[in-house]
């Protein structure tokens, strides 16, 4: 493994596997992963749908989290297995950025179909495609509070004395599109509340109604409505205008590409990687396939490996070092529990922090260090792999010689696998 | 010992324990200070009026709709502080402090900040600044003390996985989470330690990790793990108590909840993490014992949330709420506050409770009056809050 397909299987993808023959050229692998990714088969949002109603009617029904599994041994196994890891990391940022969680417990059963489906199948297309559909996608309006956000001058306003909720409105601006460097004001938060009111979701069949987006008239706020100088009409179409606005604004641009440049370069991003992948998105209009182009393409990305790895990186890279399939996936998904960092679970909108200040903490490598110990017992105790070949696998030419000299002459072959897994370099991306 | 065996010995944290040869050379080098601080971080926004109803308040009954709970005395009423203002239900141990001057309420209060991002603002609260800082006002607190004695834990502890913004900064913090199952034995854990010493991003947490390890072990010894299913927060305040009664373990602890972040159906999510707050609170008052005595906890939030409920029975990012300061040191059962009401013009943007007092003031005043920071430490903990004196008479100071 030359240094620079290293640099493309650890930075840009996510670890590299026994079996892969990693191309001559790493920047036209990269490349070659820039195009939409074949759907990821899983449940429908209408079996989804089915196993909440059965969970109402029968509380001790296993439904959800029997369907919830189902979707995240999935995504394990795609993730362990995949030949195209860094289109697979590119899909898993965007779903950190539009941070669905289990922590609204409605959310749940859908959160595999929201990344497949709403992310992960606009991974290369237009930023403003993706965050409509995110938005469109019930997990997304019961994750963010946005289904029950009712205009309170409208219909059903009037009626229930119900009213608005700004969750989502919210976090639209500060996190997902402008940010507050964008100078936005309170009154801009609770406009777009305003344009976004009626976006709801259906009840199924047994209502009627359908089982996923819904837009509701009777609950829309009526109005043309100003935001941020702009003047967006009443209706299902206003909503969408303004997203499409937001998503298309420079100060989105600017924070998307300071974001990934975060993710791929450095926790403090050189401002030249960042302005390219800016210029990127403004002269295609948001096409985050050009996005990832102008990544790949950093000369910056070059430079030595400086990112921590998240507990979810590293447990996937140790897992496809060690060449597992998808056997591997339970195991992939206790660990990112006893890592602090469950999947699909982050604490707060803002999904999971990129940068090393939050994963350089003791606990947190301590169990990185208990989780290693315990995978080296196991895989020596198999005869999986010696410990040569894995730091061959797992570090390549960005291990020290140091590490690999001891791990070499180490007592046992559990002893060597563990100073491996547990090196100060298994531990950057 | 042979130099290597005192080598990995320290690198697992044990060294001054086997050096010493038991506490009472660990007291013949100088007492450590026997006063305690918790912080405990609010992550998601306390609704202050939901935690401390204010139902004297003729505006109150309206504004809150659904989510104002019957008066002292009813049936699921809240539970009186003196007439003007009540305690959520759930907090009924919380409450029985408050009767035994043992917990003081503050309401109506806010940092200096007017941000309603939950992400701004809370690390403005841990930053103790009208700026994003790098470290937490209360490792800055920490560098004033004087250094733990050897043989000793790290005078700060971070409860839970992860060290928080409010404990981050030059002076080393312990952290403990859970007893260590798998551990690898001591000569790979010398040589991991001092690959990691190389890099400093890394090295410094490790060493702490394997630091807190051989001390939390041993503080904790014969204490089966956690079972599955129970509050975690409670299990886990228990043991920053123990920890932090040890003569030789921590004295300053910082620790999180969250879950308080009730944009809908607020009133059924609140009563559940108020509970879990209430029962952690009291864990941690079982943990400590007779140590109790010393100890100040607060308990702080971003900001409160909106005065009227929002359209999904829930309430939006707000501006003042109520904080607690408890412990046997406090000057308990009083509610201080300077009440800017809920009427007509007196909500802060025509939508939030209106905030009279700064944060700052409290905590200030718990660094001076309990842990004796003198004049220069405080306004190093909190850089330019010169109009924020520190609040007097929150802790007994004889105690």
């Amino acid at each position: 493994m030359t240094p620079l397909a290293a640099h493309a299987a650890i930075r840009f993808g996510l670890g590299n596997r026994p079996e892969a023959q990693l191309p001559a050229d790493p920047r036209a692998w990269l490349t070659g992963q820039i195009s939409p990714l074949p759907e990821a088969p899983g449940p429908s949002l209408a079996e989804a749908f089915a196993a909440q109603r059965q969970r109402q009617r029968d509380p001790t029904s296993q439904a959800v989290s029997d369907l919830f599994r189902t979707e995240a041994l999935a995504w394990s196994t795609r993730m362990i297995t995949t030949t195209a890891p860094f289109a697979e990391r590119w899909a898993n940022f965007w779903t950190n950025h539009l941070t669905t969680s289990r922590r609204a417990g409605q959310a749940t059963v859908m959160l595999g179909h929201y990344q497949r489906l709403a992310i992960r199948a606009h991974a290369f297309g237009r930023f403003e495609d993706m965050l409509l559909a995110a938005y469109r996608h019930p997990a997304m309006l019961f994750y963010l509070d946005q289904s029950g956000s009712i205009g309170p001058s409208s219909p059903a306003g009037q009626r229930a004395r119900r009213g608005l909720n700004e969750n989502l409105a919210r976090e639209c601006m500060e996190l997902h599109t402008v940010t507050p460097a964008a100078g936005y004001s309170q009154e801009d938060v609770t406009t777009l509340a305003r344009l976004l009111t009626g976006w709801s979701v259906g009840r199924g069949a047994p209502a009627n109604e359908p089982e996923g987006f819904l837009f509701r008239a009777r609950a829309h706020e009526p109005g043309d409505k100003i935001l941020l100088g702009r003047t967006f009409p009443e209706g299902e179409e206003g909503g969408a205008e303004a997203l499409r606005f937001l998503a298309g604004h420079p100060a989105t641009h600017h924070a998307l590409a300071l974001k990934l440049a975060r993710h791929f370069v450095a926790d403090a991003p050189p401002a030249p990687a960042v302005a390219r992948i800016e210029a990127a998105l403004r002269d295609s209009g948001g096409d985050l396939a050009a996005a990832a182009r102008a990544v790949v393409a950093a000369p910056e990305a070059r430079a030595p490996l400086r990112k921590l790895r998240s507990g979810q990186d590293y447990a996937i890279a140790v897992l496809r070092a060690l060449g597992l399939g998808d056997e591997g996936a339970p195991m992939l998904l206790g660990t990112l529990a006893r890592l602090n960092q469950p999947l699909w679970t982050a604490p707060a909108p803002i999904g999971w922090s990129d940068e090393a200040s939050e994963w350089a903490a003791p606990e947190q490598l301590m169990r990185r260090l208990d989780w290693a110990s315990e995978i080296a017992g196991r895989t020596a105790a198999a005869g999986v792999i010696e410990p040569e070949p894995l730091g061959e696998v797992l570090l390549g030419p960005l291990a020290r010689a140091e590490t690999m000299a001891a791990a070499r002459r180490a007592g046992s072959v559990r002893e060597g696998l563990l100073l491996l897994l547990a090196s100060p370099e298994a531990q950057r991306r | 010992m042979s130099p290597n065996l005192r080598r990995r010995s320290f690198l697992l944290g044990l060294g001054g324990a086997l050096a010493l040869g038991g506490s009472r050379m660990a007291l013949a080098a100088g007492p450590p200070g026997e006063k305690r601080l918790v912080v405990v971080l609010l992550r998601g926004a306390m609704d202050g009026l939901s935690a401390v109803p204010a139902y004297g308040d003729p505006a109150f009954a309206a504004l809150r709709g659904p989510l104002a709970l019957p008066e002292p005395g009813q049936e699921g009423g809240v539970l009186d502080l003196g007439g003007r203002f009540g305690m959520h239900p759930s907090l009924a141990r919380l409450h029985a402090l408050y009767a035994a001057n043992q917990a003081l309420v503050l309401h109506a209060i806010a940092g200096p900040w007017r941000s309603r991002s939950h992400f701004e603002a809370q690390d403005l609260l841990e930053s103790g600044a009208t700026q994003r800082l790098p470290d937490g006002w209360l490792n800055r607190a920490l560098s004033a003390m004087p250094p733990e004695p050897p043989g000793a834990a790290r005078r700060g502890l971070a409860a839970g996985l992860d060290v928080p913004l409010l404990l981050r900064g030059p002076v080393r913090v312990g952290s403990f989470a859970a007893r260590a199952r798998n551990r690898p034995d001591t000569e790979t854990l010398a040589l991991l330690a001092r690959w990691h010493a190389a890099d400093p991003q890394l090295g410094p947490a490790f060493a702490e990790g394997l630091r807190a390890r051989g001390f939390s072990a041993e503080a904790l010894a014969g204490q089966a793990p956690p079972p599955r299913g129970v509050n975690g927060f409670l299990v886990l305040a228990e043991s920053v108590g123990r920890l932090l009664a040890d003569p030789r373990g921590p004295r300053v602890a910082a620790m999180e909840l969250d879950g308080w972040d009730t944009h809908a159906a607020q009133a059924q999510r609140l009563g559940n993490t108020l509970r879990v707050l209430d029962e952690g609170l009291d864990a941690l008052r079982a943990g400590l014992g007779p140590a109790w005595s010393q100890t100040a906890v607060l308990v702080m939030t971003e900001f409160g949330r909106t005065a009227r409920i929002n359209g999904t029975q829930g309430t939006d990012h707000g501006t003042a709420g109520a904080a607690f300061v408890l412990g046997g040191a406090v000057r308990g059962g009083r509610v201080l506050t300077d009440w800017p009401g809920l009427g007509p013009g007196r909500l802060f943007e025509n939508r939030d409770l209106a905030a009279t007092m700064d944060l700052r003031r409290v905590a200030k005043g718990l660094l001076a009056d309990h842990l004796g920071l003198g004049a220069g430490a405080l306004a190093r903990a909190f850089p330019e809050s010169g109009d924020a004196p520190p609040l007097p008479d929150l802790v007994d100071r004889s105690a």
